[in-house]
């Protein structure tokens, strides 16, 4: 849970220029607000450099000469104030326009990004999930997005400003004095050199810090979840201790990482202040040989102050930017990533007789589904929904290597239960996934009711199958609302018999609020096998012709697994089922048993068919064999 | 809360004192600085005197690099003790983790533990620097750039006394405004964060159900409401760059009028009104740094409180030192015991259970989910307290002992199984830290886990991950029997520890506990009926209570529940 938290090392953009411009694209919808941006940015660092230059002319014309005068003429000086003035006023109010435009751009920006992401993330093929982790497709929301937002709202302004801060300042430097800028120049290189040393060295020991600190929280997850174990085994002490060492050694790297890092703004700042140093001597000294005046001193040490800020400042902005281009890429790339194909021209339609006796096409909900499949002269034909599905030398393989599922063929006929038997990744939870094309075969065909899946559009194919999965996942919300999902035109009553059918209504009506009762955080509050009557009740409420059931009842003990035994048949009645199930008495009423071996049918029949074969099923239901 | 904290720094106490005081010796050299220039520009220059000039230039260029130094040795400071004392903070917490009862744990919730021993100790641990080397400098720099302002000259320095206080109020208003503003904004930040993580996990459902529009719609609204509470709390902050800029630049213009003034009536000179110029800067950075560090303790606050929360946490169980050590049998007694989780009478999960075991018994446990058996067996190792009446181990009070020596003579196989990283013998040697290979290899034969084990390339050194993830169920439940089999116990209990076990390797295990645990008393907690038939007696719990004691056949004729648990694990069997 953690695991995501955790930033990783500075990762380079791939391709910074394509990124950029992709950035680029989602901001040109604010095309002109991004025009008085960057002008505001302009004016604001550009006031903010010629503000200071008003103390030279203040000093040398106004005060000086007027020193130990009766009555100086003062009205130039105002002037000159007033117009020091309107320039800072100016430079104030464009800093807050360019802020305050930046916060509308990011925002929204950010809320498309974010919802491109999500958008695409649900059109993804679940080849994708398998090959990222969750913490990784997290990390997009969070450190992703995230960077991105500083870059935008802060980090390019800054940059901006700073660098426009950087050219203006130095050439007021330049003409104020080309002789004290030279030994600027000088300071520039050792500054540079600094931020460049230490930046290298904070991010080596940040890395090594991020690494420790990994397995620190690693550790701790893992200790604190078998909490139980390490009390029953009194392994408290040894624990203590092993963690004491981990803990030594995150700290020894903590400390380095963080030195570095704290030392570089106070090295830069009073590096600063020895170019200060440095300036005001040589400058008084210019001043004495009659090579320069205090007016130019004055004006040149403020600008050497103005000055550290931007230089310390550029280099670490550019690191973040460079860091939230490289996070912008991934964000892209998934936004890029292939989508689920879907080819299917096969539609589900509801259907009625019309007077005549014919099938014609409706938009009421009869509750009577039907195929509607183009032909090639331009007419379609409809073809009832059954659920007749069959499998014609189906091989499969998630990577191309390893083959899953090997010349498997079979046929479900409607309102037949055909039970799947098999030790773990014996290919039985990819069958179920190849029906609903969560994957595609990579040789044979499946058809649905004659017609080949490929051709059935995915979202209709979904429709007429439910799914009973063996984690059975909820979401935060209603315990109504989890049922609901199923259907989600499901009146209040028709919930609540779906829920009786699945044996949870008894437990529903005794949570604290009934069917109002809110689900948190995957619905923790639910032992496993409550949840599993939910997943149940959800598919009932669905009421496809096509049932999966992949351990569906795991977690419900054999008792209560008997009492929703009758409402489990009832909900299997009239639809094609498929079972997966490790408890074998789950299955031995099942029309036809297949099991399955290394992605291979082995044996195929009844119950009692395969008692009497006496091969691996009967091995299996009398426990002489293990199931992993 | 502070001074809660301020223990765990005890150790690093010169480095906490250190970066203070670095930092104030760097800041007093920063703000003479600018005063030695000063005395350049009245002194040096007016008199033309080159040789004052380069002795002030050496000088300033001396305490500016004693600052670089001071600035330095603080950041190093601050990174010591501040990493010092999260490391106290965390191995603290880590300790105290481990005295928890599982009624602590359960109060807290694993991941939420495990949040306050990661993310909360992070924030705290860079507040705490910070504060080392801000806390201290932004008011040190306030008061010493003031302080040289007034001695410098008096009447000028009032420019300050006005914009201070101005700006100090006007900082506080936007940063109590905003504050809740971004509180707002986390909370819909976590909730969009759960949305999609929710989705992540979800996410066969969702596409099985053909629910992706719907989710979408979801999102939808999440992310807008964090853009829009994002946008109202960004609005009130952009606030203070600007205002910044409005009190910095009127300080300078005010200096500039009214010190050139100054300046032209005689009272003050160039170089003082050129220092007073650079004042302005560092007197307001230093109160704007003020600002952040208030919201950065602020929002720290939370976290150090979730941090003292744990640490503060009254243990549920405590171990009685003066305990016994030694078990006089192995008989377990349950006395009239009621238990609640909630310890809330009224929502009992055990009520009034009555139960003797002898000495090398077997005993069964029968029941359907939630009727309370896990709880049951967790009583007798103290995982849990009674809520009343006893529970005696050996004739005595299970309170009575010393927990180490309870534990130590009772070993449970738990439901969850947890194994952890490191090699198979690593996690054998949970059992029994001195375990020869010979007591091993035993252990593991009676738990038919031997032959597996040796199929592995590595054997007894095969690295398992985090949760044994590279091992089927029933081979990991076998290691799980093997390792509590290592601590020789005089109890054990099996809570359905082999429920991923094939039927024929279960009895086989049940054959060598049959043989080796003679004297052991043996308590089995099973769905399979098969897995404890042969028990010498069977318990059936609905409910939280017990239903029904007996043997196999008895019970058959008898108990109603039994019966039907064994009938819906027969029907088909021919």
């Amino acid at each position: 849970m953690s695991k995501f938290r955790l930033k990783g090392p500075v990762k380079k953009p791939q391709d910074t220029k394509r990124t950029l411009k992709r950035l680029l694209d989602y901001l040109l919808d604010y095309k002109l607000q991004l025009v008085f941006v960057v002008i505001a940015i302009i004016v604001s660092s550009m006031a903010g450099v010629a503000g200071t230059y008003f103390l030279k002319p203040i000093i040398n014309r106004y005060i000086i000469p007027a020193i130990g005068l009766e009555n100086p003429d003062l009205s130039g000086f105002i002037i000159m104030l007033l117009l020091m003035s309107s320039i800072y006023v100016l430079g104030a109010l464009s800093t807050y326009t360019y802020n305050r435009l930046m916060i509308n751009i990011s925002t929204s920006t950010l809320f498309k990004i974010r919802e491109e992401l999500f958008t695409k993330m649900q059109k993804l093929p679940l080849k994708y999930y398998d090959s990222h982790t969750h913490g990784e497709l997290m990390s997009h929301y969070t450190n992703d997005v995230d960077t991105l937002r500083h870059m935008m709202a802060q980090g390019v302004p800054q940059l901006i400003s700073g660098l426009i801060t950087i050219v203006g300042v130095f050439s007021m430097m330049l003409i104020l004095s080309p002789l004290l800028t030279l030994v600027v120049i000088g300071m520039i290189v050792i500054m540079l050199f600094t931020v460049a040393k230490i930046g290298k060295k904070t991010a080596t020991y940040f890395k090594r810090q991020q690494e420790q600190l990994g397995k620190v929280n690693g550790y701790i997850e893992e200790m604190i979840e078998g909490q139980k174990v390490v009390k029953v085994f009194s392994h408290e002490e040894v624990v203590i201790k092993d963690f004491e060492e981990l803990n030594e050694q995150l700290r020894q790297e903590a400390t380095n990482a963080n030195t570095y890092a704290n030392i570089l703004t106070p090295i830069m700042d009073n590096l600063s202040y020895v170019l200060y140093a440095i300036i005001s001597a040589l400058g008084a000294a210019m001043v004495i040989v009659g090579r320069s005046d205090i007016g130019t001193i004055a004006a040149f040490l403020q600008y050497t102050r103005m000055f550290t800020h931007p230089i310390s400042h550029v280099s670490q902005l550019f690191n973040a930017i460079v860091n939230a281009l490289a996070g912008a890429e991934r964000i892209f790339n998934l936004i890029d990533e292939e989508e689920e194909l879907d080819e299917g021209k096969v539609t589900l339609v509801n259907i009625e007789k019309n007077s005549d006796g014919d099938i014609i096409e409706t938009d009421k909900c009869t509750g009577c589904w039907a195929w509607k499949r183009p032909k090639e002269d331009g007419n379609v034909e409809y073809i009832r929904l059954k659920g007749d599905v069959r499998f014609k030398g189906v091989t499969f393989s998630y990577d191309g290597k390893k083959t899953v599922l090997d010349d498997v063929s079979f046929y479900a006929k409607p309102g037949q239960k055909i039970a799947l038997v098999g030790s773990t990744g014996a290919g039985k939870t990819t069958i179920t996934n190849l029906i609903n094309r969560f994957y595609d075969v990579c040789e044979g065909e499946i058809t649905y009711d004659g017609i080949p899946i490929k051709e059935i559009r995915k979202a209709d194919l979904r429709r007429s199958l439910a799914m009973v999965l063996q984690d059975t996942h909820l979401f935060s919300g209603s315990v109504m609302d989890n049922i609901r999902y199923g259907n989600l035109n499901a009146t209040d009553e028709e919930v609540i018999e779906a829920a009786k059918l699945a044996n949870a209504h008894y437990f529903i009506s005794h949570l604290p609020e009934g069917y109002d009762t809110v689900l948190t955080a995957d619905g923790t509050m639910l032992s496993q096998g409550q949840r599993q009557l939910l997943a149940i009740a959800r598919a009932a409420v669905a009421n496809p012709p096509v049932l999966i059931l992949d351990e569906a009842t795991s977690s419900i003990d054999t008792r209560t697994e008997a009492l929703i035994e009758k409402g489990m048949d009832r909900l299997m009645e009239g639809r094609t089922v498929f079972i997966i199930a490790h408890r074998l008495s789950t299955v031995r009423n099942s029309d036809a048993i297949l099991v399955l071996e290394n992605g291979r049918i082995i044996e195929r029949g009844n119950h009692d068919e395969l008692i009497a074969l006496e091969g691996k099923y009967y091995q299996l239901y009398t426990g002489l064999f293990e199931l992993s | 809360m502070i001074k809660k904290l301020s223990p765990y720094l005890k150790k690093y106490r010169i480095f906490a004192i250190g970066a203070p005081v670095a930092v104030t010796i760097e800041v007093i050299l920063e703000i003479l600085i600018p005063y030695l220039m000063s005395k350049i520009i009245d002194i040096g220059i007016y008199n033309k005197d080159m040789n004052f000039v380069l002795k002030m230039g050496g000088l300033m260029l001396v305490m500016a690099l004693f600052s670089l130094i001071c600035g330095a040795v603080a950041g190093r400071f601050a990174a010591v003790a501040g990493m010092g004392f999260a490391k106290e903070v965390r191995q603290a917490l880590f300790n105290k983790v481990q005295e928890f009862s599982s009624t602590n744990v359960d109060k807290f919730s694993t991941a939420s533990l495990v949040t306050r021993l990661t993310t909360d100790i992070t924030n705290t641990q860079n507040v705490l620097m910070m504060m080392l080397r801000m806390l201290v400098r932004a008011p040190v720099m306030l008061i010493c750039a003031t302080s040289i302002a007034i001695y410098i000259n008096a009447r000028l320095s009032l420019i300050f006394f006005t914009v201070i206080p101005f700006m100090a109020i006007a900082l506080y208003i936007i940063m109590t405004r905003a504050f809740p503003k971004f509180q707002q904004m986390l909370k819909k930040y976590d909730a969009l964060n759960s949305r999609v993580q929710e989705n992540l996990i979800a996410i066969r459902v969702v596409k099985a159900y053909v629910r992706e529009g719907y989710e979408n719609q979801k999102f939808r609204e999440a992310a807008n409401q964090l853009r829009l509470t994002q946008k109202s709390a960004e609005k009130v902050v952009v606030t203070t760059m600007p205002l910044m800029q409005f009190a910095m630049y009127g300080c300078m213009i005010a200096i500039s009028w009214f010190g050139g003034n100054m300046i032209i009536g005689g009272s003050m000179l160039t170089g003082e009104f050129m220092s007073f110029i650079s004042y302005v800067t560092q007197i307001l950075t230093s109160l704007m740094m003020v600002g952040m560090i208030y919201v950065n303790i602020v929002i720290s606050k939370a976290s150090v409180s979730r941090i003292i929360e744990v640490l503060e946490e009254e243990i549920d169980i405590k171990d009685n030192d003066k305990g016994l050590t030694e078990l006089k049998d192995a008989s377990v007694v349950f006395d009239n015991v009621s238990f609640s989780y909630a310890k809330d009478k009224d929502n009992l999960t055990l009520k009034d259970i009555n139960l003797r075991i002898e000495p090398g018994e077997t005993v069964g446990i029968i029941g359907g989910t939630g009727s309370g058996k896990t709880t049951l067996v967790q009583l007798i190792t103290r995982l849990y307290d009674v809520l009343s009446g006893r529970v005696l181990v050996g004739g005595k009070d299970v309170r009575d002992y010393s927990l180490k020596a309870l534990r130590d003579s009772v070993s449970v196989v738990l439901q969850n199984n947890v194994l952890f990283s490191g090699t198979i013998k690593e996690n054998l040697k949970w059992g029994n830290q001195d375990a020869t290979d010979e007591e091993i290899i035993e252990a593991c034969k009676a738990a038919q886990a031997h032959d597996f084990i040796m199929s592995f390339p590595d054997g007894y050194d095969t690295y398992l991950g985090q949760g044994g993830v590279n091992l089927s169920g029933g081979q990991k439940q076998r290691l799980c029997i093997a390792r509590a089999l290592l601590k020789n116990p005089k109890i054990i209990i099996l809570d359905d520890s082999t429920s991923a076990v094939d039927t024929a390797t279960d009895s086989k295990i049940r054959e060598a506990f049959a043989k080796k645990l003679k004297d052991t008393t043996t308590i089995i907690i099973a769905q399979r009926i098969a897995s404890v038939r042969d028990a010498d007696k069977i318990v059936v719990m609905n409910e939280g209570k017990i239903d029904a004691i007996g043997t196999h056949e008895e019970l058959l004729r008898t108990n109603r529940i039994y019966r039907e648990v064994y009938e819906s694990q027969q029907q088909g069997v021919a």
